[in-house]
């Protein structure tokens, strides 16, 4: 009798948990988004680019992920700490599975960085690394060939593949784990990570959905999206339409000319953060004689108004830059100002000799950043107040850097995010001494070059003492704007837009890789 | 018949072979490939080392016999940026450009005809005078344009109230000035699969809706052009003899409009019309670019921005085909439509 009661009532019990349940599961968080692009390849070492860091953190968890204030927070490691001066101790996540069900092991993490250090895009950042050993299944060790103060640095793009998964060979014979750039590979059309989301379609250019991965390790995590289809949606004005007209939930980026509309819809709210990207001129001491001069290129420096360019033309969507490295960075010195000065440029120019000015070629990407042409145009105009005459050529992007490799013209543009979100990073590419055969100031167009920087800057990267280190980062700052090595323009702002209900502001960050696991839809 | 054909086939061929020459003579000023595949911070060596491994290195003859051997084989490369062979990825984007432009080409049609016919009949008419109107704003807007309007009015809604809500006679005002939208402003949706590769929007009422403002933006190019041909035709062919004598005879003005006038009216139509069909197939680039139109236009403009050469090539020397082709079958109907055209040129 007993046993029947607590048997029917169990049965009662069962289908009303189901009852409750059922409108709940139909009442599935979705998520529609719409970048400008959508990634390349589902293979995440195939390039180093936004779209495929913005996937791999999708799909993937990073061994370590930058938190918003540029901190490091543990993901896939639980701890690290520092062996000796070229060891470092890594302590891995236990009980995580791959989405193909394989658990996650330090053989993993072995594995992952050694194809690193094979493909094209990423070797040159994990060039530091010398080895990586699998202490015990849940322990990674680092060595490098000398002290390396930015493993952890380094430690936020790994992201742990399914060792097993890419192992063998695929129909057609080839290895699994090849990372083939032009042409099919197994690893470009099928992914297993430990990311709260798997993909489940995708039709390069049309659209890719994504799953929520049901046995996610992170159960502190907030985030209750259930699926989400991403959309390319190459054209501004149509992205932001897609969102006002509520066909989808989440985009980005917001074009600068579209932010006071969406502002001002009731039902979509913006979140705008200062960048990381800074854009500025090289002036090319190969080719134009007068920019050896430092008074030149310091008068250039003057006669640019950084500030006007950044409310004027952006819209207020820029932070004006008198130096590389944004706040936050190590090498970030507190109080450098752009220095419009217009009386002040006129004066060394006069003083170098050039009073009546000169001519100049200048090219800009007209595809590239926000606003891009128009701010060379504004240059161009500003330098004709100090005599000098520029004849201004905008290209496509796809263009423009050939143009740029070869240095066709007297001033270029350019746009550097620091891989590493440090600041050795942006001298070691764009103010170093050029040397085509090291790969040195690989994008150094202003042909600047102070061995003393150099140096410093090589010594910076063997001082593990970090308070040390940002000193000598910020000596190597100063310097390039004393010397105005080149002139700063901005930071590009970064926007994101969505519905009032999709609360996205938690989970953006400066790198611009929303942290889509983490976000949260209010239920209606 | 068949010489006609053979003829243009050689014609097809021959239009293939210059625009791919063109293509691959142009195809350094359409940027370099590498630059879109790798990463800013890629050191130069790797660089050069992909560029040897694609042959981008090699001289142009030898390039372009490289791709022109393979070629005659119907096989046109690899896109670099799909990795897929070039046809594979021309033939996926082909459904959804073919589809709107059929769309397009419907509404222009069942528009075009009856505008036209009736602003022709009745010259003097205020809806006439309205038609010729809107049809020289028409022309003069760019597809662009139209887009985002539509997109803006449709899609997103407009409420604007300039006058006093609160009458009468100022809300139903205002309501004429206010669009929900409910459109959807991109995309397919999810269209019905069919075979293969194909899915349609025709097949669910939701996916008519996604078509129609990409369509009507595309026959916006088209459409007053073609009633202004169509109402200038058919006056000409008002006031030839054989109308006027077969309104002497007392036939019904039905019959002379719409039996004997249209039938003439149709034929310098039908010539223009096919030339522009392919005309539409590029317009649909900017279209597709606005609508986020998963067809061959944006696939294209996305080829050219990341400068994915195999596949411009194939691209152009396809439209090039849709060109002929289009062009032969205007032959063909003219001939049907009008015995006295002689397909070869030579007496029959």
């Amino acid at each position: 009798m007993t046993i029947k009661k607590t048997l029917l009532a169990s049965v009662i019990g069962a289908a009303m948990t189901t009852a409750a349940i059922a409108p709940f599961a139909q009442a599935e968080n979705h998520l529609r988004m719409a970048y400008d692009a959508d990634p390349v390849s589902l293979d995440i070492h195939e390039q180093l680019s936004g779209g495929i860091l913005q996937l791999s953190h999708m799909t993937f968890d990073p061994l370590v992920r930058w938190t918003r204030d540029l901190a490091f927070e543990p993901r896939l490691a639980t701890a690290w700490e520092q062996v000796d001066d070229t060891t470092m101790r890594m302590s891995l996540r236990e009980g995580v599975e791959f989405h193909s069900g394989n658990a996650f092991t330090a053989e993993d993490v072995v594995w992952t960085v050694e194809r690193l250090k094979r493909s094209p895009d990423f070797k040159a950042i994990f060039e530091p690394i010398a080895s990586v050993t699998a202490v015990d299944e849940h322990t990674v060790e680092f060595t490098t060939e000398k002290p390396y103060p930015l493993l952890p640095n380094l430690a936020t793009y790994i992201f742990p593949m399914d060792r097993q998964f890419y192992s063998g060979t695929d129909a057609d014979g080839d290895p699994k784990d090849e990372i083939v750039k032009n042409g099919n590979s197994y690893a470009s059309r099928h992914l297993s990570g430990t990311g709260p989301f798997e993909v489940t379609e995708r039709q390069q250019g049309v659209r890719i959905a994504f799953e929520r991965n049901a046995d996610y390790w992170d159960e502190g995590s907030p985030g209750n999206v259930d699926s989400i289809v991403l959309t390319p949606i190459s054209e501004n004005a149509t992205r932001v339409a897609a969102l006002l007209s509520g066909d989808v939930d989440f985009v980005a980026p917001v074009p600068p000319n579209d932010l006071e509309r969406i502002r001002k819809d009731e039902d979509t709210q913006l979140v705008t953060m200062s960048g990381t990207r800074i854009i500025l001129f090289h002036m090319n001491q190969e080719r134009v004689e007068a920019f050896q001069d430092p008074r030149v290129r310091q008068a250039f420096a003057y006669a640019i108004n950084q500030q006007g360019i950044a409310d004027r033309l952006m819209k207020g969507f820029a932070t004006p830059a008198a130096q590389f490295s944004p706040a936050g960075y190590a090498g970030h010195v507190d109080g450098l100002e752009p220095r419009y000065d217009l009386e002040k440029a006129k004066q060394l120019m006069v003083e170098a000799g050039y009073a009546d000015g000169f001519a100049i070629t200048m090219m800009a990407p007209n595809n590239r950043y926000v606003n891009d042409a128009r701010i060379a145009q504004a240059v161009a105009a500003m330098l004709a107040r100090i005599n000098v005459t520029v004849d201004l050529k905008t290209l496509p992007k796809a263009q423009y850097w050939g143009e740029y490799d070869d240095r066709v013209a007297d001033m270029m543009m350019i746009g550097w995010h620091a891989d590493t979100e440090d600041s050795a990073n942006f001298h070691e590419y764009l103010t170093q001494c050029p040397d085509a055969d090291s790969g040195a100031g690989q994008y150094n167009a202003g042909n600047y070059c102070n061995p003393e920087l150099d140096a410093l800057v090589a010594e910076a990267n063997l001082e593990v003492d970090l308070e040390k280190r940002a000193e000598m980062l910020q000596r190597v700052e100063r310097t390039l704007h004393e010397e105005a090595a080149f002139i700063p323009l901005h930071w590009q702002d970064l926007a994101w837009a969505s519905a009032d209900r999709v609360d996205i502001a938690p989970v953006l960050n400066v790198m611009n890789f929303p942290y889509l696991g983490d976000l949260v839809i209010a239920e209606e | 018949m068949i010489a006609f054909l053979i003829k243009r086939l050689f014609h097809a061929l021959l239009v293939m072979f210059v625009i791919s020459v063109i293509a691959f003579a142009i195809q350094d000023n359409l940027g370099d490939p590498i630059q879109q595949m790798v990463g800013q911070s890629v050191p130069e060596s790797e660089r050069e080392t992909l560029r040897e491994e694609l042959g981008l290195n090699d001289p142009f003859a030898v390039q372009y016999l490289r791709f022109a051997a393979k070629a005659v084989q119907f096989d046109f490369g690899y896109s670099y940026v799909f990795n897929e062979p070039t046809t594979e990825v021309i033939l996926r984007h082909l459904p959804a450009t073919l589809e709107l432009v059929a769309a397009s080409t419907f509404l222009i049609i069942a528009l075009s005809i009856p505008i036209g016919v009736y602003s022709a009949i009745k010259p003097r008419a205020w809806l006439s005078r309205v038609f010729m109107g809107v049809s020289i704003i028409g022309i003069s807007i760019p597809v662009f344009l139209t887009a985002i309007v539509l997109i803006q009015l449709f899609a997103i809604g407009v409420s604007w109230s300039p006058f006093p809500a609160d009458t009468g006679w100022g809300a139903w005002l205002n309501g004429l000035l206010t669009t929900d939208g409910g459109m959807p402003a991109y995309g397919r949706g999810d269209p019905v699969p069919v075979i293969g590769t194909w899915e349609t929007n025709f097949a669910s009422l939701e996916g008519l809706t996604y078509l129609v403002l990409p369509a009507i933006s595309l026959a916006s190019i088209m459409l007053p052009l073609f009633i202004r041909l169509i109402r200038a035709e058919m006056l000409e062919v008002l006031q030839s003899d054989y109308v006027k004598f077969a309104r002497a005879k007392g036939i019904s003005p039905r019959r002379i409009y719409f039996l004997h006038a249209l039938k003439n009216t149709m034929l310098p139509v039908i010539t223009v019309g096919g030339v522009q069909i392919g005309t539409l197939v590029a317009y649909t680039i900017l279209t597709e670019t606005v609508f986020q139109w998963p067809g061959m236009g944006l696939m294209f403009l996305d080829a050219i921005e990341r400068s994915d050469i195999p596949l411009i090539v194939t691209y152009l020397m396809i439209v090039g085909l849709i060109f002929v082709i289009t062009n032969t079958l205007v032959d063909l109907i003219y001939g049907l439509v009008n015995p006295t055209v002689k397909l070869t040129g030579k007496p029959a």
